[in-house]
C-alpha cells in the first residue's frame, strides 16, 4: 500500500479527531452529570453566593492585591537603585534580600508575619497591614530585579544628555530614566500583579473575620457550609475575571513596546 | 571655590593643555593643548578612532581626563571642587544620536531642564522654548514626540534644547552622522545660523564643506594628537602633513581610497574610544 505523504498526514490527522471523538463519547456515557452539575455547578448555590462574594471577596482579593503591590513597587524601586549603587554595602544588602525573598516560599513569608511577628514583638498587625507587608516583601524581590533590567536598558545616552543639561545624577534618574525604565517594565510588572493575585489567596492562612474575607477564603468557608465544590469554581471564576484582562493587557503592552522599537 | 570664578570674564571659550585620556590600556587622548576662542567656530576633523569625540567629551566632562587641565568659560573644570553641575549648564552639547527623551514632547524635551535645573517656571520655560523651536523652524512640532520626527528633525530639536539652556557655548559630536543624507542640508542650516550669531561652537564633523565654509578655525587629528590646524583653506585646502592629506583624500572622494587602508570613517566604526 503506497500513501502519497499528503494522504498519510490526512490520515494521521483523521485519526486524531476520531481518538477525541471516541474519548469524549465515552466520558459523556459514563459520567454522571447529575452528581457532577450539583457537585461542581449547583445554580441554585451559586446563586446564593452572590452578592457576598463580590462585595466582600473579590473586593477583598483586589486590595490585598493592590496593598502588597503598592508596597512591593515602592521597595522593589528602592532595592534595585540600591542594586545599582556605586557604594558596595548598598548592593550586598540589596542582593542578599533579593536572594533570600525570591528563594523562600511566600506561605514562609505569611507565617512569619502573621503568626510571628505578634508572638515575638507582641504587637498585633493589623491584618491588612500584615497582607501587605509579606506580599509586598516578597513581590519587591521580584520587581527588584524587573525594575533594575528596566533601569539598565535605558541607552547611557539618555543619562548623558541629561547631564550634559546640568542634570545631576539623581535628577537625570528621577526625571529621564526611571520614567523611561517603567516603560520598559511595565509588561513584566503587570505580570507581577497577576501572580501576586494569586499569591493573596495565601491571607486565608491568618484567620480572618468574615469582612476580610477575600475569594480563596470564601471559597472555602462556602465549601464547608454547602458541601458543594461550586463555591470553589466561581471563586477561581472570578480570579480568572481579574487574572484573564490583566494577562491580555500585557500582551498588549509586550506588543506595543515591541513596534516602538 | 572653583565655582566662584564662575562671572569672572575670560577670553577663551575653552582652554585645553596636557591633556591625556585613556581606557585601561587604550590611550586615546596623547597630550592635547588646545584653545577655543570667544565666538569662534573650530571644526575638529580626523579618522575613526583619532580621539577627537573624547577630546570634546573631555570638555564637558562626560569623559574623566587621565591627566590635563580643561578650563570652559573661565571655570577650570578638571579642578577637583568644580561644581560640573554648574559648568554643564552654559556648555550645550549635540550628540551623534541626537538622544532626545523620548518620554517627553518636543517642547517638553526643551522645557524639562530649564524647569529643573535653571528653576524656571512653566510659562518662562515654554516661552524660551517655543523661540527655540522656531529658531530651528519646528514650532509646528511641539507636541510631537521623538518617535515622530525624522532624524533631521530629532537633532533639530535636540539643538534646540542645548540653547534652550542659554549656553556660552556649543559642543557638537558629528551631529551629521547618524542622519541620511538628505537631512543633513537642514541640521548644518541651523549650526550656520547660530555661527553667524556669534555662538562660539566646538564641532567634530565629516562634513567638510561645513568645515570649509562655516569654520574659523580647523583642527585635525589623528592617533591622539593633534596633527596641525588653522585656518581651513590651510588645512583643508592646503594641508602640510602628509596624514592630512591622506585623510582628506579618502574623505572627499571616497572612490579614490583605494590605497590599502580601510576608509573608516563613518558612523558605524565611531565608538572605538569608549
Amino acid at each position: 500500500m503506497s500513501l502519497s505523504k499528503r494522504q498519510r498526514t490526512r490520515v494521521i490527522r483523521g485519526s486524531q479527531y476520531a481518538l477525541l471523538a471516541a474519548i469524549v463519547a465515552v466520558v459523556a456515557l459514563v459520567a454522571d452529570w447529575g452528581q457532577l452539575r450539583r457537585a461542581f455547578f449547583d445554580v441554585g448555590i451559586a446563586r446564593e453566593l452572590f452578592p457576598g462574594i463580590l462585595a466582600t471577596a473579590l473586593v477583598n482579593t483586589v486590595l490585598y492585591t493592590l496593598l502588597g503591590f503598592g508596597f512591593g513597587l515602592v521597595l522593589g524601586l528602592i532595592l534595585a537603585l540600591m542594586r545599582l549603587s556605586s557604594v558596595p554595602p548598598y548592593r550586598w544588602i540589596a542582593v542578599t534580600y533579593i536572594e533570600f525573598f525570591r528563594g523562600v516560599p511566600a506561605l514562609l513569608v505569611f507565617i512569619a508575619l502573621g503568626f510571628g511577628v505578634p508572638l515575638a514583638f507582641e504587637v498585633a498587625l493589623d491584618q491588612y497591614v500584615t497582607v501587605m507587608l509579606s506580599l509586598g516583601l516578597v513581590g519587591a524581590a521580584y520587581m527588584a530585579e524587573t525594575i533594575r533590567a528596566g533601569i539598565l536598558a535605558v541607552p547611557k545616552g539618555q543619562t548623558e544628555a541629561a547631564r550634559s543639561l546640568g542634570m545631576s545624577h539623581g535628577r537625570a534618574m528621577v526625571s529621564i530614566v526611571i520614567p523611561q525604565a517603567f516603560r520598559i517594565v511595565l509588561p513584566p510588572l503587570t505580570n507581577e500583579l497577576i501572580l501576586l493575585t494569586k499569591d493573596s489567596s495565601l491571607v486565608y492562612l491568618l484567620g480572618l473575620s468574615l469582612g476580610q474575607y477575600e475569594l480563596a477564603n470564601f471559597g472555602r468557608d462556602a465549601l464547608n457550609e454547602y458541601k458543594s465544590l461550586t463555591p470553589i469554581l466561581v471563586a477561581g471564576l472570578l480570579y480568572l475575571v481579574i487574572t484573564l484582562p490583566l494577562g491580555h493587557l500585557v500582551r498588549r503592552l509586550e506588543a506595543r513596546t515591541a513596534k516602538a522599537r | 571655590m572653583a565655582t566662584d570664578k564662575v562671572s569672572a570674564p575670560y577670553s577663551r571659550a575653552i582652554e585645553v593643555s596636557g591633556l591625556h585620556k585613556s581606557f585601561g590600556a587604550l590611550e586615546v587622548l596623547k597630550g592635547i593643548d588646545f584653545s577655543v576662542g570667544r565666538g569662534e567656530v573650530v571644526c575638529v576633523i580626523g579618522p575613526s578612532g583619532s580621539g577627537k569625540s573624547t577630546l570634546l567629551r573631555c570638555v564637558n566632562l562626560l569623559e574623566e581626563p587621565t591627566a590635563g587641565k580643561v578650563t570652559v568659560a573661565g571655570t577650570e573644570v578638571t579642578h577637583p571642587d568644580v561644581d560640573i553641575d554648574r559648568v554643564r549648564r552654559r556648555i550645550g552639547m549635540v550628540f551623534q544620536s541626537f538622544n532626545l527623551f523620548p518620554h517627553l514632547t518636543a517642547l517638553e524635551n526643551l522645557t524639562i531642564a530649564q524647569r529643573r535645573v535653571l528653576r524656571r517656571d512653566k510659562t518662562g520655560a515654554d516661552k524660551v522654548a517655543r523661540a527655540n523651536l522656531a529658531r530651528v523652524g519646528l514650532s509646528d512640532k511641539e507636541d510631537s514626540y521623538p518617535a515622530q520626527l525624522s532624524g533631521g528633525q530629532q537633532q533639530r530639536v535636540a539643538i534646540a534644547r542645548a540653547l534652550s539652556m542659554e549656553p556660552e557655548l556649543m559642543l557638537f559630536d558629528e551631529p551629521t552622522s547618524a542622519l541620511d543624507p538628505e537631512l543633513v542640508g537642514d541640521v548644518l542650516a541651523v549650526m550656520r545660523s547660530l555661527a553667524d550669531e556669534g555662538m562660539t561652537m566646538l564641532v567634530v564633523t565629516h562634513e567638510m564643506s561645513f568645515a570649509r565654509e562655516v569654520a574659523d578655525r580647523v583642527v585635525f587629528m589623528d592617533g591622539g594628537v593633534i596633527v596641525e590646524e588653522g585656518s581651513p583653506e590651510r588645512v583643508v585646502g592646503d594641508p602640510q602633513h602628509e596624514r592630512t592629506r591622506t585623510f582628506l583624500a579618502r574623505v572627499l572622494d571616497p572612490a579614490a581610497a583605494e590605497v590599502g587602508e580601510v576608509p573608516d570613517t563613518g558612523p558605524s566604526g565611531k565608538r572605538v574610544d569608549r
